[in-house]
């Protein structure tokens, strides 16, 4: 799909997903509805289509050219199937999504993955803030799936997560895994602080520098461990101290900051 | 000016004593009449179900409580409502929240289930203008207000020195002040302990400095209640809900109502109504041990007949507490470690808000949906037997329809208890497996219209298709002749009806709002001799303890909608 039009706001594109453009005629997917505001367009009102879609999510595949830097939730609620992005995209990359791979060739903004249960995101430029979190207020985040980010995130990375893995390679500022109770975060960059505040479980993992450390967290020893297909040397600490944990066999499971070694 | 005539449905009227013969129900004006000219407007019920408007005794629908649940929130409206651009496709305003409706969304929502008449189960007094502007805001429905008196400062001290008339004259003025219907007691003592950190568990916990007990405290309300006669009995929510083995305080809490006689010009029998009973009707010691006490509950509420109940079932979703209850609201957040919500009202009561998943799965929350069709099942007398599901607190009232399906098919409650992983221990601890006993849609109409507005004092106007009630009206798409064995088509049936008639105007038609009536706020006017005594009491707590000005204190009269008074003259 070849973008023709530039929205005068944004766009919500959540029928961009192979699941609702799976088994539809190009008439039938350019007469899918996409918001601006409270106005209710066609997609056809700013994207041209070629090609055809598989018979189902999962043989489908995607690709949106033109400047999309101004259209959200790309591949809402995606069970399966492929998204390629040609440029930067807005908000809401891969919200709740299931299955199947989208890529962005460009940047992310906001809300990247928020609710993922499943599939990949490979973002090639920067995310912005709250990476693969969950909906304002809920306590059941990010539960599976893999979020990759190339360049640097913002703030809040892995909010209520309870399972999953996201992937900086670049800087993160603050609030990681805030309230988790499951999931991995690996930043290959350096984090400001506010790692793992409030966690009842789940584990991040930091190759950079972590500036301001939290006082819920203690040093246990120092591990090697495999991380993103490379093993290196941590600190390892157990935390949040504050916050329940749960106990399985008797024994206490722990939330770690694994802090790469020096 | 108006008239209509339904035709040809299969009538249930508890109060008129129609049992399903087919009748036409005529309205004039907005009120049920013997009969209308041949000009009348037709509604062609044939094969249908035709009970008056439906009457929902207790939930929580408008108020700061409920707001507060709104704004702490936001999950409950993800993915759950026409929320994009006002874009609606029934109702004329934005429809969101699944446990937790907009004003908007109660009023269409109850309007599709055929209820055209909802009581506010708490008002907390100082907050009364909150609750009149989202009465306001609800379109179509007729509603109630109950202020709480169970943790107010003032009752506590009239109570204790058994001052009835002053307590008396206070409630009377309180109920003018607020625009409120009747007495609520919510963990009599419990929230005002709260305030200290602590509880009142049992009916004998002295409250921490007042020192009057929660079994004081219900008495007194109860000799207050009828001394003034108010349409309805004191409504309660007694002490140590939730918790394993609580049936014997609610036992000891039911007892308390022994020897009083209903005194009141409204047709009320029941001196106490107990609500929610199924969160009250526990056996066991731990969670391990938990199990269902409704038999022995029931056994005593079926031979107690100055006693009235509502249900409060469990519907298995993801829902919101809220309760005046604080303490319980504390002890559920430690439990399920969610999000938590706490108020203090000063010199009246508190309440709490915690979001609640009830996952069929788990034994215990089996056993509590269990309990709830128990206590139906185990009935005698439906005409005391209410359903509710303490909205939102067991469930939202968009489950209404299924708990009817649960109540007249022993296959559906079957399949239910067949789907839960814990099911051999909910079987064990309940006995919802062995009950054979289908309910009927006579029982329906008494449990969800004739039972509750007698209970009311309000069978005159709602819950009734006798001549001079409201034009309130409900046709549902079900052949009473010809019950369908899919139970699934029971809730469909009881899920939209196919007309809801609110005072003689089609609100819903075929499960669509087609218009936007409005509707009334109803209160209770209690006109006594002026008591120096209380008036000057009032005075000094305001100047004294409250931190607002008692010229402040009372909602304004036209900020109230559309009251419409019951009146009662005490002597």
């Amino acid at each position: 799909m070849t973008l023709v039009q530039q929205p005068e706001l944004y766009l919500e594109c959540y029928s961009v997903t192979p699941d609702k453009f799976a088994g539809k005629s190009l008439t039938e997917i350019a007469d899918l509805p996409a918001h601006e505001g409270k106005v209710v367009w066609k997609l056809g009102d700013f994207f041209s289509f070629s090609g055809k879609a598989g018979e189902t999510a999962a043989d489908t595949k995607i690709v949106v050219n033109g400047n999309v830097r101004k259209m959200k939730r790309f591949g809402q609620q995606m069970t399966d199937g492929e998204i390629l992005i040609n440029s930067d995209a807005d908000m809401y990359v891969g919200c709740w999504m299931r299955g199947g791979k989208i890529t962005v060739k460009g940047n992310a903004d906001a809300f990247l993955g928020i609710g993922m249960e499943g599939g990949e995101i490979l973002i090639e430029g920067d995310a912005d803030n709250h990476v693969g979190s969950a909906y304002r207020g809920d306590w059941r985040g990010m539960s599976g799936g893999l979020i990759r980010v190339k360049g640097k995130a913002g703030n809040d990375v892995g909010t209520a997560m309870t399972g999953g893995t996201i992937i900086i390679e670049g800087d993160v500022f603050i609030h990681v895994l805030t309230h988790a109770e499951g999931g991995t975060v690996i930043i290959k960059g350096d984090v400001e602080g506010r790692v793992g505040g409030q966690l009842v479980k789940g584990d991040a993992y930091i190759l950079g520098k972590l500036l301001y450390p939290m006082p819920g967290y203690k040093k246990v020893g120092t591990v090697e461990k495999e991380c993103d297909g490379q093993t290196y040397t941590f600190d390892e600490y157990i935390g949040d101290l504050g916050e329940r944990k749960e106990k399985k066999k008797g024994q206490i499971v722990w939330g770690h900051i694994y802090l790469k070694a020096n | 000016m108006s008239e209509l005539i339904i035709k040809n449905g299969y009538v249930f009227d508890p109060i008129s004593g129609i049992k399903g013969d087919k009748a036409d129900i005529a309205i004039k004006d907005g009120k049920i009449v013997e009969k209308v000219s041949s000009k009348a407007k037709s509604i062609d019920a044939s094969g249908k179900t035709v009970m008056a408007g439906g009457v929902d005794i207790h939930t929580h629908v408008v108020g700061p409580k409920v707001n507060l649940g709104r704004e702490m929130r936001p999950e409950d409206k993800l993915f759950r409502g026409d929320y994009r651009g006002g874009i609606v496709k029934q109702g004329y305003r934005m429809e969101m929240g699944y446990s937790i409706p907009t004003t908007w969304k109660t009023g269409y929502a109850y309007s599709r289930l055929g209820y055209t008449y909802v009581n506010e189960a708490a008002m907390p007094p100082l907050m009364a203008p909150h609750v009149h502007e989202e009465i306001r805001d609800t379109p179509i429905l007729d509603i109630s207000a109950m202020p709480v008196f169970g943790n107010n400062w003032f009752c506590f001290e009239y109570l204790k020195n058994k001052e009835i008339e002053n307590n008396a004259a206070y409630i009377a003025w309180l109920l003018k002040a607020t625009y409120g219907v009747g007495i609520k007691v919510v963990n009599p003592g419990g929230t005002e302990a709260w305030a200290w950190g602590e509880n009142c568990n049992t009916i004998h916990d002295p409250v921490p400095y007042f020192d009057i007990t929660p079994a004081e405290i219900v008495k007194g309300l109860i000799e207050t209640n009828e001394y003034l006669g108010l349409p309805h009995s004191i409504h309660l929510h007694g002490n140590n809900l939730g918790n394993p083995g609580n049936y014997t305080d609610t036992l000891d809490t039911l007892k308390l109502a022994e020897g009083y006689k209903a005194k009141n010009k409204f047709g009320r029998t029941q001196v106490l109504h107990n609500t929610h009973l199924q969160f009250h009707s526990y056996k066991g010691d731990s969670w391990g041990t938990f199990g269902s006490a409704a038999k022995e509950v029931m056994d005593y509420v079926n031979k107690t007949e100055n006693i009235t109940i509502d249900l409060g079932c469990v519907t298995l979703d993801e829902t919101t507490t809220m309760t005046a209850d604080g303490p319980f609201e504390h002890h559920l957040m430690e439990l399920n470690h969610r999000k938590w919500a706490n108020c203090d009202v000063e010199l009246e009561t508190g309440s709490g808000i915690v979001p609640f998943v009830y996952d069929k799965d788990v034994a215990v929350i089996g056993i509590q949906w269990a309990v709830g069709l128990e206590i139906g099942l185990y009935a005698k007398d439906l005409m005391r037997t209410f359903l509710t599901t303490d909205h939102p607190n067991g469930g939202p009232f968009s489950r209404y329809p299924r708990i009817i399906k649960w109540l007249m098919s022993k296959k559906a409650r079957d399949a239910t208890l067949d789907s839960m992983k814990r099911k051999d221990k909910v079987i064990a601890a309940t006995d919802l497996a062995s009950m054979d006993r289908e309910l009927n849609l006579y029982d329906i109409a008494m449990m969800t219209r004739a039972g509750p507005a007698k209970a009311l004092g309000m069978s005159s106007m709602y819950g009734s298709l006798a001549p001079g009630a409201d034009g309130n009206v409900s046709i549902y798409n079900l052949d009473a002749k010809k019950i369908p064995s899919d139970p699934e088509l029971i809730e469909e049936a009881f899920s939209k009806t196919a007309y809801t008639i609110k005072e003689g105007v089609v609100v819903v038609q075929n499960g669509e709002i087609v218009a936007e009536p409005k509707g009334h706020t109803i209160w209770t006017k209690v006109t006594m001799p002026e008591n120096l005594q209380v008036m000057r009491d009032i005075k000094e707590k305001f100047t004294k303890s409250y931190t607002v000005n008692l010229e402040n204190y009372a909602v304004f009269d036209d900020h109230v909608y559309r009251p419409r008074a019951l009146e009662v003259e005490v002597a």
